[in-house]
């Protein structure tokens, strides 16, 4: 596969270490949320045939973290974004 | 009996002769032979024996879909097995062996086996290996196994180097036949970046095997003048001997260039295979269209081959592979080997057209609307039996037989992601479907367009298009003139009626009849046809037979072959050694080591190494006098007990961690705090991860206001490095936290025992006091003026330093250790005294980090602070973690001090049987303690704070006999559990 890297464009996805559904970005507040909320968000997950948001860092690379959105069936890359720009525009801060 | 069946012709040099061996027996060919081919020039037909039936065979084919003529190549270390004698190219010595065949290839004592076929059926395993349960692993498989498998590795070390590459162009062309030369030449001369490539070591493809006439000269010739305008690009790759085995996601495409099999021996510094990836931008698939048989009773004997191989081994390389020659055919193309080969010079004695309406060729007995029924010649055939359309029999003396049922197209590698081919009713057969990989087309024979004119023209149109969407104008040439011969077929899969086996898929042996069987047994759906009867899972993945076995299917059931579908391929195209795909990643270069900074002078004093993650580690240093590694380390623990030990401790992972977020940072990275932590100390930190599991731990220092110093295990520098880049980007973006891993850029020694300080007083520039540079204190100071940092930090109980300098320096920073260490009696240790002391000291590492443990199980639950938020904090309140009765890190000793410990071994109460229920826990790590006098472990018992004290058994049941020791629980500090040394 190839990942389009927002900064250093088209990059072989060997050099990259993949995590998974881009849904763990939004981590609970661990003083506001409980043990429930945070249990969901670390183990309940959709695994869809299809569009699917994940996180993938470049390693061997300049170690973005990136958030690329592919087809789990075609494998097609849909979009690839800075996981930093998109934590920022979840409202993601400090 | 030298080349007795060559004949005139062939792109073979007959001007040079090559010698070989095939079974002992010595032969001679010629340079462009294959072992195919030079062994049929030699009269010989037998070549293998069948995989389930050890029936006799010989070549079905004179290309890399061959089922049977499977040989084992070569001799010694470069023995190859199952390599196809079709494709492998002869060479001068070349020696080559039978396989699946004991005593001989002519008498083997397993074609019992055909004998008992009725038994040998389609679901054989499945209902004979079924009862009763307990046999499976005892009997069965090992029967099975040792029956199973064609050739037989010889277990020496492959002398060969193989290779990896990539490879980037516009336009890939696979194949190098009229449609991929035409495409290719089209891009070439438009100036796109092209690669040709063709697993032929012979570019040319069908052109090189038939008489066709391409631009007024012989369709050879035209091939060979193409490539040579061809090499004359630059922007033009030619890859003969080059396979593409695989399309992959976004234009890849893995290819394996054979760069050295033609040779007795590579090259000097030259690789046997590379394994290229080829990224393209667009890709024509121009491999090409297979024969496919007919199948009738016995249709396995060697010598009856596809009537294509037939008149390719007459015009490529001169070989008539009988004297008396007969072609069965339902199409036109089958008729034009007979046409050849009587130009050959070759006695066709007869055509069976299945065809009641077929073209007659003058001088040539036909038989309309006839089948063969039968073969005779079991280890080589020599005579068939036919029935024409009245339904008379006659029998024909003959040595070959070509059969044609048509030309499926290699639709293989645009299948390679799911997309399903399609029937065409023109060719009858499957032409590539919807959905193939993004970027690919296909061309000429693969796409079902079977005339050379066909294959000219749809190559030149398929390369405009593919570089039209690149946004390159290639020009539409004059195409050279070509045959156009439209297709007539009429279907005909396989000859009803006899009694006796007409194979399918001759390399896993399914016939007809395991066809019908599956039918009987409702296996009707394509995959469970497949799996049921194994029709198309040898390794040839059913290139002649697939297609064929539906269409019986399809009869069977009713239904139409679209109705009844396709199962589809994937990768490889044809099989691809190990060693090619494992490349230069074996042995010693599987992983790389990296060397610790006195790796040089560690091997000068002939330490012993040992693999320690990434790295190389000095594991202990023999002194003259000493013949076992025990008293190395017992010597290097007392040593630095009693006086001062040095040890490079590089290895751990180093983060440097700036900004003014810095404190903050760790306090949600590590589960206890640090942004209190004073400037110029350190802390010991631990690192849990989401799920409340400890994920790692270590000593991190705080240099300044917003700069702290992280050490991480060696295991997991690099994991905790991604986490930590993970924290910064994606959970809290807006922190002010840089990151550096400096693991590699300071070169990093432990100074421990009673006289560490009176050491580094003699080589550190600053006072190091206890008063300036008191326990658990960090700092930057000088090494004769050099930068260096130092860490007042221990991890054998000792008063111990770290002292670190760039890594340029290391060398002389060991030698200059050692020296200043001289009036000490200082000792330098390896990893096992590290371990021995850590051990005694009741410290956790890898053994007790092992990713199934919480801070509670270490002994270390007050250290999650509730205070804030952290990594971990939350999950770890869970009910099933904090279970008072749960695992806690223990120490252990054996009640008799003599008693041996093994790590691994499980807690059971005294008296209690050794059973999963009454398991205690497990000994994770054991020393032999030199101070204590015995063995000495560290171990996770359930309850384990509250049985301090209690005698339990440690019991190992991973050795025969199964070995126990009463063992003492006691408190896992077992070297001054108060810690007076290290603050001394």
């Amino acid at each position: 596969m190839i990942i389009n890297h927002p900064i250093l464009g088209p990059r072989d996805a060997q050099e990259f270490v993949y995590l998974g559904d881009a849904a763990l970005m939004g981590r609970p507040d661990g003083m506001t949320a409980g043990i429930e909320e945070f249990h969901d968000w670390l183990y309940n997950r959709d695994n869809p045939a299809g569009e699917h948001r994940e996180l993938w860092y470049h390693e061997q690379g300049d170690r973005s973290w990136l958030v690329v959105t592919r087809n789990t069936v075609t494998h097609e890359i849909l979009k690839v974004e800075l996981a930093r720009d998109v934590a920022r525009a979840m409202g993601r801060a400090k | 009996m030298s080349q007795s069946n060559r004949i005139a012709g062939g792109q073979i040099d007959r001007s040079r002769t090559f010698r070989f061996t095939f079974d002992g027996t010595a032969y001679t060919g010629h340079p462009g032979d294959t072992l195919a081919s030079a062994l049929l020039s030699n009269g010989v037909r037998l070549m293998g024996r069948s995989f389930k039936y050890h029936r006799p065979r010989g070549p079905l084919s004179a290309g890399s879909e061959e089922p049977n003529a499977l040989v084992q190549l070569r001799s010694g270390a470069r023995q190859e097995p199952n390599t196809r004698a079709t494709v492998a190219e002869l060479f001068d010595g070349l020696t080559a062996t039978s396989q699946n065949a004991w005593p001989s290839l002519r008498f083997d004592a397993m074609a019992i086996n055909d004998r008992l076929n009725t038994f040998f059926t389609a679901g054989f395993y499945y209902k004979t290996f079924m009862w009763p349960a307990s046999f499976w692993e005892k009997v069965y498989e090992p029967i099975i196994r040792r029956a199973a498998g064609l050739g037989a590795l010889t277990r020496e070390e492959d002398p060969d180097e193989y290779d990896k590459g990539f490879l980037h162009c516009d336009l890939l062309v696979i194949g190098a036949g009229p449609a991929g030369l035409s495409a290719a030449l089209t891009a070439g001369r438009a100036g796109a970046r092209v690669i040709l490539a063709d697993e032929d070591f012979r570019m040319g493809g069908r052109l090189n095997a038939e008489t066709h006439e391409v631009g007024g000269m012989a369709g050879a010739d035209w091939a060979a003048a193409s490539v040579a305008e061809l090499a004359t690009m630059p922007n033009v790759r030619l890859m003969a001997r080059t396979t593409i085995v695989g399309a992959f996601d976004h234009g890849i495409y893995g290819a394996v260039e054979r760069v050295s099999d033609h040779l007795a021996v590579p090259e000097k510094g030259k690789p046997r295979q590379t394994l290229w990836r080829i990224y393209s931008r667009r890709a024509i698939l121009a491999g090409g269209a297979t024969e496919r048989p007919i199948a009738f009773e016995n249709n396995d004997r060697p010598g009856i081959m596809l009537a294509g191989a037939l008149r390719a081994y007459a015009n490529r390389w001169g070989v008539a592979v009988g004297d008396r020659v007969a072609i069965f055919t339902n199409n036109d193309d089958g008729l034009r080997s007979a046409t050849d080969l009587r130009a050959k010079g070759v006695d066709v004695v007869a055509v069976i057209d299945a065809r009641a309406d077929g073209p007659l060729l003058p001088g040539i007995r036909h038989v309309k609307g006839g089948e063969v029924v039968d073969a005779q010649g079991r280890l080589g055939l020599t005579s068939i039996t036919v029935r024409d359309a009245s339904g008379r029999t006659d029998n024909l003396r003959v040595t070959a037989l070509g059969v044609s049922g048509g030309w499926n197209p290699n639709v293989n590698i645009s299948s390679h992601h799911r997309s399903r081919p399609v029937w065409d009713e023109g060719i009858r057969s499957f032409i590539p479907g919807a959905d193939v990989p993004a970027g690919q087309s296909a061309a000429g024979a693969a796409a079902g367009v079977l005339s050379t004119h066909g294959a000219l023209a749809t190559g030149q149109a398929q390369a405009i298009a593919a570089l039209e969407g690149l946004g390159i104008t290639a020009k539409a040439g004059s195409l050279p003139e070509a045959e156009d011969a439209p297709v007539s077929i009429t279907p005909k899969w396989y000859v009803s009626g006899g009694k006796g086996r007409a194979w399918i898929d001759p390399q896993n042996d399914v016939t007809v009849k395991d066809v019908k069987l599956a039918h009987q047994e409702n296996f009707t759906s394509v995959e469970h046809l497949k799996r049921y009867t194994t029709l198309g899972m040898a390794t040839d993945q059913g290139k002649t037979g697939n297609v064929l076995g539906l269409a019986v299917m399809a009869g069977l059931t009713g239904r139409t072959i679209p109705e009844t579908g396709t199962t589809i391929y994937r990768p490889p195209y044809t099989p691809v050694a190990m060693g090619t795909l494992a490349g230069r990643s074996r042995g010693k270069e599987f992983k790389p080591f990296r060397l610790t900074p006195s790796h040089k002078w560690a091997e000068e004093q002939g330490a012993v190494f040992v693999e320690v993650g990434m790295w190389l580690r000095a594991q202990w240093l023999p002194k003259p006098g000493e013949s076992h590694w025990r008293e190395s380390v017992d010597r290097e623990v007392l040593a630095a007990r009693k006086s001062v030990g040095i040890c490079d401790v590089t290895t751990l992972g180093k983060i440097d961690i700036q900004g003014t977020d810095a404190g903050a940072f760790l306090d949600r990275v590590y589960c206890n705090t640090f942004s209190t932590l004073a400037v110029g100390k350190c802390r010991y930190g631990l690192m849990l991860r989401e799920d409340g599991m400890v994920f790692d731990d270590g000593t991190t220092a705080r240099m300044g206001e917003h700069e702290y110093v992280m050490t991480t295990t060696i295991a997991n520098a690099v994991t905790v490095f991604r986490h930590l880049e993970y924290c910064r980007q994606v959970l809290w973006p807006d922190m002010d936290v840089q990151l550096i891993s400096t693991t590699e850029a300071w070169a990093q020694f432990s100074v421990a025992g009673p006289n560490a300080r009176k050491l580094l007083e003699k080589i550190v520039d600053q006072d190091i006091s206890d008063a300036a540079f008191s326990y658990m204190g960090a700092g930057e100071i000088t090494v004769g003026g050099l930068r260096a940092r130092l860490f007042r930090i221990s991890f054998s109980g000792e008063l111990a330093y770290e002292i670190a300098v760039p890594t340029r320096y290391g060398d002389a920073m060991i030698r200059a250790l050692v020296a200043a260490g001289q009036e000490f009696d200082a000792v330098v240790y390896g990893t096992e005294a590290l371990g021995v002391m850590r051990v005694e000291k009741g410290h956790v590492a890898g053994n007790e980090l092992n990713g199934q443990s919480s801070a509670l199980n270490m002994g270390l639950g007050k250290m999650v602070s509730k205070k804030k938020d952290s990594i971990g904090m939350v999950l770890s309140q869970r009910e099933g973690m904090n279970d008072p009765d749960g695992y806690r890190i223990v120490g252990v000793k054996p009640v008799d001090p003599a008693g041996k410990l093994t790590a691994g071994s499980h807690f059971l109460e005294i008296g209690a049987a050794a059973e999963i229920a009454n398991d205690g826990g497990w000994l994770t790590s054991k020393v032999y303690s030199p101070h204590l006098g015995c063995d000495i472990a560290l171990g996770y018992l359930k309850g384990g704070d509250q049985k301090i004290g209690k005698r339990m058994r440690a019991v190992n049941l991973l050795v025969k006999p199964a070995t126990e020791t009463e063992v003492e629980i006691v408190s896992p500090h077992f070297f001054d559990p108060e810690g007076e040394r290290l603050r001394g």
